[in-house]
C-alpha cells in the first residue's frame, strides 16, 4: 500500500485499575509488572543521570577538586553499572512485558509468576548494588571490573563485593525473564500469528531474550571465579598464583559485547514499529529486517576481542576479530536503509514518538560509524581508553537505546495509561534532548582524538582540553533539563492528558485493537490473525488498497469490542506472593554473602546465618510456589 | 555461591513452576510443544554456556600446574600424580547407568505403572547419590593428599569445575526425591508424565556434561600438553594462517 488514510480515534472512558500496595506485590499481570519495571528503571535512570552530572561538574574545568579521585572512580563505575543494568535493561524489559504479549494476542506471558519473580529479583539486585553508597563503599573498578583492579590486593574493601553480588543477582532476574519471553513468543501466539507475521518489536524481544540466555552465563562464571578469588583465596585472575587476568576480560566481553546488542536491539524494534505508523506505510523490507536482526545477534557473539586489541593477542586473533566486527556493519546498514526506505515517499507525521525515532536513525548512524572505525586495529589502538570511546558508545546507547526507548514511551504511553502525552511539551523535550545530547557527546570525539583519557578524575590546564570540557558540561545541563520537561509532561499527561481511545495513532499491531489501558485479560476473545499488520489489513485491505471478499466480516477491533460488551468472564491466574518471598530470599542470601557475619562454622564451611536463612526462605517459597494452585 | 543459588532456582523454576502455563487460560501452544518443556530446553541451552565457560577456564589452566611444578615454581600435587582414572571411571559408569534408570522411570509412568515409576526414580536417585558419595570421597582424599581449593591453579580449576557439576547432580537428586514424594501422594498421574520427562531432560544433560568433564579433566594425558598459545599457533598453522 502506497499510503493509507490519516487516523481517526475512538474515545472510550479509562477503566479504573485495582489499587493497593499488596495488589502490586502479588500481581502477576504482565502489564502491571511492566509498569513496575518502567517506574523502577526510570528512577535509576535519574539516579545514574545525577552521577553523570557530578562527573561532568568535576571535569568542567582543569585541576578541579570537587570530588576525590576515589569518589570519581565510584561515580563512573556506578554511572555505567546503573545505566546498563538498572535503567536501560529494565526499561526494555518494561516494554517487552507490557507490549509483547499484546502484540501476539496473548492474555499473559507463559509463566506469570516467574515474571513477577524476575522483577522482584531485579529490584533486589539493584538495591544490593546501591546499598554500597550508604556504607561509603561504592563499586570503584569500572562497570567492566577489570582484574587485577578487583582483586583483594588493590580493593580490600567491600566495594567490589557489592558490585559482584549485585550483578550476579541481576543476572538471575534477566535470565528468568528471558526464558519466559522466549517461551511466550514461541508458544502463546494467537491463531494465525506465524513467525513472519509477528511485529518487529516482538521479533526483537525474542532475539534479545535468546541473546541474554546465551550471554549471561559467561558473566555468571566470570563473577563466580571472582567471588572465589575474593572470598576463598583462589587465584583465577591473579598472575602471582598462576592465574591470568585476561581470562576475566575474555569472559567479561564474551558477555559484554552481546550485552551492547541486548541494549540496542529493543530500540531497533521500537523504531521499526513507529516509523511505519507515522509514515503511513508498512515497514520496508520486513523479512530482511528480521534476518538482519538475527545476523547481528549471531555475529555479536563473535567479536568480543575487539575490546582487547591492545592487550597483545597477536596479529592473527586481532585480524579475525577485526573482520568479524566489520561484518556487523552490513546487517546494521541494511536496517538503516530499511528505515529510510520506510519513510521514503511516506506521508510523514512528526509526532514526538516519530521525532525520537528519526532521531535514533540519525544518531545511531554516527555511533555506528565510529564503531566501524574501532574495528580497524591501528585506529583502535590510538583511540583505546580515550574519550573517543566514550563518544562512540554514548552515540549507540544514548543516541540508539535511549532515543528508541523515549520514542517507545511516547508511542505506547496512550496504551499504557489511557491518556495522550502532551505533544507540545514532548517536542520541547525532544529538541532539548537532541541538542543537549549532541552538545555533550559530539565534542568528546575531539577531546578523545586530542588524547584525553577516560576514567581520569582530572586533567592539567596545559592539556588544552578545558574549553571543550566546559562546553560538554554545559551540554550535559541542557540534556538534564530535557528530562525535567519529560517528568513534567509525564506527571501532567498521566493525570490530565487527553483520553487516548483504543487506537490513537491508527497503528497496525494487535495491541491497538483493545481498550487503553487494556483490561486485565487483554483480549475478550483470542484474536485470529490473517495478515502481517492485521489492523491495517482489516481497514484498508491489501497493498493495492483493494478490499478483498471478506469486507463484511467484523474487524479485529470490532470483535474485541463486541465481546467486551458482553462482559466476558475470562479466568485469569491467581495473584501470588511466593515470587516476592522467593526474591526476598535471594536478597537476604545476597546480604548474608556480603556481610558474612554472624556465621556458623561447620568443619571447613563458614556459613553466614543470613545466607542460610535467605536460602531457606527461597527454597520454601519455591516449593510452595510449585504446589500452589495457579488458579 | 550465588550461581549455585541461581542454578537451584532455575532448575526448580524450570521444572516446577511450569504448571501455571496449563492453567493460564491458554488452551493452545503455537509450537505444539509444552511450555514447561520448552523452558527446560532453554535453561539447558544457557547451562551449556555456563559449563562451556567453566570448561574453557579449565582448559586454559589445564597444563599450567604441571609446567609450573616442572619449572620449580608451583606447589603440588599436580594432576598426573593425583587423578585416579580407574576410580573415577567407575563413578562415571554409575552416573551413566542412572540415565538408563531415568529412561525406565519415564517409560513406567507413560504406561501408568506407578510402582515402576517410584522404583526407577529411586534407583536413579540412589545412583546419583553413589556418584556424589564417590565425589565426596575423591575430594576428601585429595584434600588429605595436600590438594585443596587454593593449593595451586589446578586445585582452583579442578574443584570449581567438578564442584559445580556435583552441585548440579545434587539439585537433580533433590528433584528426583521430590518427585518420588509427590508420586507417593498420588500426584503423578499417567497423563502427567511430562513432570518426569522434564526432570529427565535435566538429569540426562548433567550426565552428558560429566562425559565431557571426565574426558577433558581425567582421560586426556597431562604429561605432553603444550601451552594454550602453542596449541593455538599449531591450529593456525594447520589452517594456513600461521
Amino acid at each position: 500500500m502506497a499510503s493509507i488514510a490519516q487516523p481517526q480515534s475512538v474515545v472510550q472512558p479509562v477503566t479504573k485499575p485495582a489499587t493497593g500496595i499488596w495488589s502490586w506485590i502479588t500481581t502477576i499481570d504482565h502489564k502491571r509488572i511492566g509498569m513496575l519495571y518502567g517506574f523502577a528503571a526510570f528512577f535509576f535512570l535519574l539516579f545514574g543521570g545525577v552521577e553523570a552530572l557530578i562527573i561532568r561538574a568535576q571535569l568542567a574545568k582543569p585541576d578541579n577538586d570537587l570530588v576525590s579521585a576515589q569518589r570519581y572512580n565510584e561515580l563512573f563505575t556506578m554511572h555505567g553499572t546503573t545505566m546498563i543494568f538498572l535503567a536501560l535493561m529494565p526499561m526494555t524489559s518494561a516494554l517487552f512485558n507490557f507490549v509483547m504479549p499484546l502484540q501476539i494476542g496473548a492474555r499473559d506471558v507463559a509463566f506469570p509468576r516467574l515474571n513477577a519473580f524476575s522483577f522482584w529479583v531485579f529490584l533486589a539486585g539493584a538495591i544490593i548494588i546501591n546499598m554500597s553508597w550508604f556504607f561509603n563503599e561504592a563499586p570503584n573498578s569500572g562497570w567492566y571490573g577489570y582484574s587485577p583492579l578487583t582483586g583483594t590486593a588493590w580493593n580490600p574493601g567491600r566495594n567490589v563485593d557489592f558490585w559482584m553480588i549485585g550483578i550476579q543477582v541481576l543476572g538471575v532476574a534477566s535470565m528468568a525473564a528471558s526464558f519466559n519471553f522466549v517461551v511466550t513468543v514461541f508458544n502463546l501466539r494467537c491463531p494465525g500469528m506465524k513467525l513472519m507475521r509477528m511485529p518487529i518489536f516482538t521479533w526483537t524481544t525474542l532475539i534479545v531474550s535468546i541473546m541474554i540466555i546465551f550471554a549471561f552465563p559467561a558473566i555468571t562464571v566470570a563473577l563466580l571465579l571472582l567471588s572465589f578469588d575474593r572470598y576463598a583465596g583462589t587465584g583465577f585472575y591473579e598472575a602471582a598464583a598462576g592465574g591470568d587476568p585476561l581470562l576475566w576480560q575474555h569472559l567479561f566481553w564474551g558477555f559484554g559485547h552481546p550485552e551492547g546488542y541486548i541494549l540496542v536491539l529493543p530500540a531497533v524494534g521500537i523504531v521499526s514499529e513507529i516509523l511505519p505508523v507515522f509514515s503511513r506505510k508498512p515497514l520496508f523490507g520486513y523479512s530482511v529486517m528480521v534476518y538482519a536482526t538475527i545476523a547481528i545477534a549471531f555475529l555479536g557473539f563473535g567479536v568480543w576481542a575487539h575490546h582487547m586489541f591492545t592487550v597483545g593477542l597477536g596479529p592473527t586473533a586481532n585480524a579475525i576479530f577485526a573482520g568479524s566486527t566489520m561484518l556487523i556493519a552490513i546487517p546494521t546498514g541494511v536496517k538503516i536503509f530499511n528505515w529510510i526506505g520506510t519513510m521514503f515517499k511516506g506521508s510523514l507525521r512528526f509526532t514526538t514518538a516519530m521525532l525520537f525515532a528519526v532521531g535514533l536513525v540519525s544518531q545511531f548512524v554516527i555511533g555506528g560509524l565510529s564503531g566501524v572505525m574501532h574495528a580497524v586495529v591501528p585506529v583502535d589502538t590510538q583511540q583505546q581508553d580515550s574519550y573517543f570511546i566514550i563518544a562512540h558508545f554514548h552515540y549507540v546507547l544514548f543516541g540508539g537505546t535511549v532515543f528508541g526507548l523515549l520514542a517507545g514511551i511516547y508511542f505506547w504511553a496512550p496504551k499504557i495509561f489511557g491518556r495522550m502525552f502532551d505533544e507540545r511539551l514532548g517536542k520541547i523535550h525532544f529538541w532539548l534532548t537532541f541538542i543537549g545530547f549532541n552538545m555533550t557527546f559530539f565534542p568528546m570525539h575531539f577531546v578523545g582524538l586530542a588524547g584525553m583519557p577516560r576514567r581520569y578524575f582530572t586533567y592539567a590546564e596545559d592539556s588544552g582540553w578545558g574549553p571543550w570540557n566546559a562546553f560538554i558540561s554545559f551540554g550535559a545541563l541542557v540534556l538534564a533539563s530535557s528530562f525535567l520537561v519529560f517528568i513534567v509532561n509525564a506527571f501532567k499527561s498521566i493525570r490530565h492528558g487527553e483520553l487516548a481511545g483504543d487506537d490513537p495513532w491508527d497503528a497496525p499491531t494487535l495491541e491497538w485493537a483493545i481498550s487503553s489501558p487494556p483490561p486485565a485479560y487483554n483480549f475478550a476473545v483470542i484474536p485470529t490473525v490473517t495478515h502481517r499488520d492485521q489492523l491495517w489489513w482489516d481497514k484498508y485491505g491489501d497493498e493495492h488498497g483493494a478490499h478483498v471478499s471478506n469486507d463484511d466480516l467484523p474487524t479485529t477491533a470490532e470483535v474485541q469490542q463486541r465481546a467486551n460488551a458482553q462482559h466476558p468472564h475470562v479466568h485469569m491466574p491467581n495473584p501470588s506472593y511466593f515470587p516476592f518471598t522467593a526474591a526476598l530470599g535471594f536478597f537476604i542470601t545476597g546480604l548474608g554473602i556480603l556481610f558474612r557475619d554472624p556465621a556458623i562454622t561447620l568443619g571447613l564451611l563458614h556459613l553466614p546465618i543470613f545466607a542460610v536463612v535467605g536460602m531457606a526462605l527461597m527454597i520454601i517459597s519455591i516449593y510452595a510456589w510449585a504446589f500452589e494452585p495457579a488458579g | 555461591m550465588a550461581q549455585a543459588v541461581a542454578t537451584l532456582e532455575q532448575a526448580h523454576g524450570a521444572g516446577e513452576v511450569g504448571h501455571e502455563a496449563e492453567h493460564a487460560d491458554h488452551p493452545h501452544s503455537s509450537t505444539g510443544l509444552d511450555s514447561r518443556k520448552l523452558l527446560m530446553w532453554l535453561f539447558l541451552a544457557s547451562d551449556c554456556m555456563f559449563f562451556g565457560s567453566l570448561i574453557a577456564m579449565y582448559m586454559i589452566y589445564r597444563g599450567d600446574a604441571e609446567r609450573m611444578y616442572l619449572a620449580g615454581q608451583g606447589s603440588g600435587p599436580v594432576p598426573h600424580e593425583i587423578l585416579d582414572i580407574p576410580y573415577t571411571s567407575i563413578s562415571a559408569f554409575v552416573l551413566l547407568m542412572s540415565s538408563l534408570t531415568m529412561v525406565l522411570a519415564l517409560a513406567s509412568i507413560q504406561r501408568g505403572n506407578q510402582r515402576g515409576l517410584r522404583v526407577w526414580l529411586g534407583a536413579t536417585a540412589a545412583l546419583g547419590l553413589v556418584f556424589l558419595g564417590g565425589q565426596f570421597y575423591e575430594f576428601t582424599s585429595f584434600y588429605h593428599e595436600g590438594l585443596g581449593l587454593t593449593t595451586n591453579i589446578f586445585g582452583n580449576a579442578f574443584f570449581t569445575l567438578t564442584g559445580f557439576h556435583g552441585a548440579h547432580v545434587t539439585i537433580g537428586v533433590v528433584w528426583l526425591i521430590s518427585l518420588i514424594v509427590v508420586s507417593l501422594r498420588g500426584g503423578v498421574r499417567q497423563d502427567q508424565s511430562l513432570n518426569v520427562e522434564i526432570a529427565g531432560l535435566y538429569w540426562h544433560f548433567v550426565d552428558i556434561v560429566w562425559i565431557v568433564i571426565f574426558t577433558l579433566v581425567y582421560l586426556i594425558p597431562y604429561d605432553k600438553v603444550e601451552t594454550v598459545g602453542q596449541q593455538a599457533e599449531q591450529g593456525f598453522r594447520l589452517i594456513g594462517l600461521g
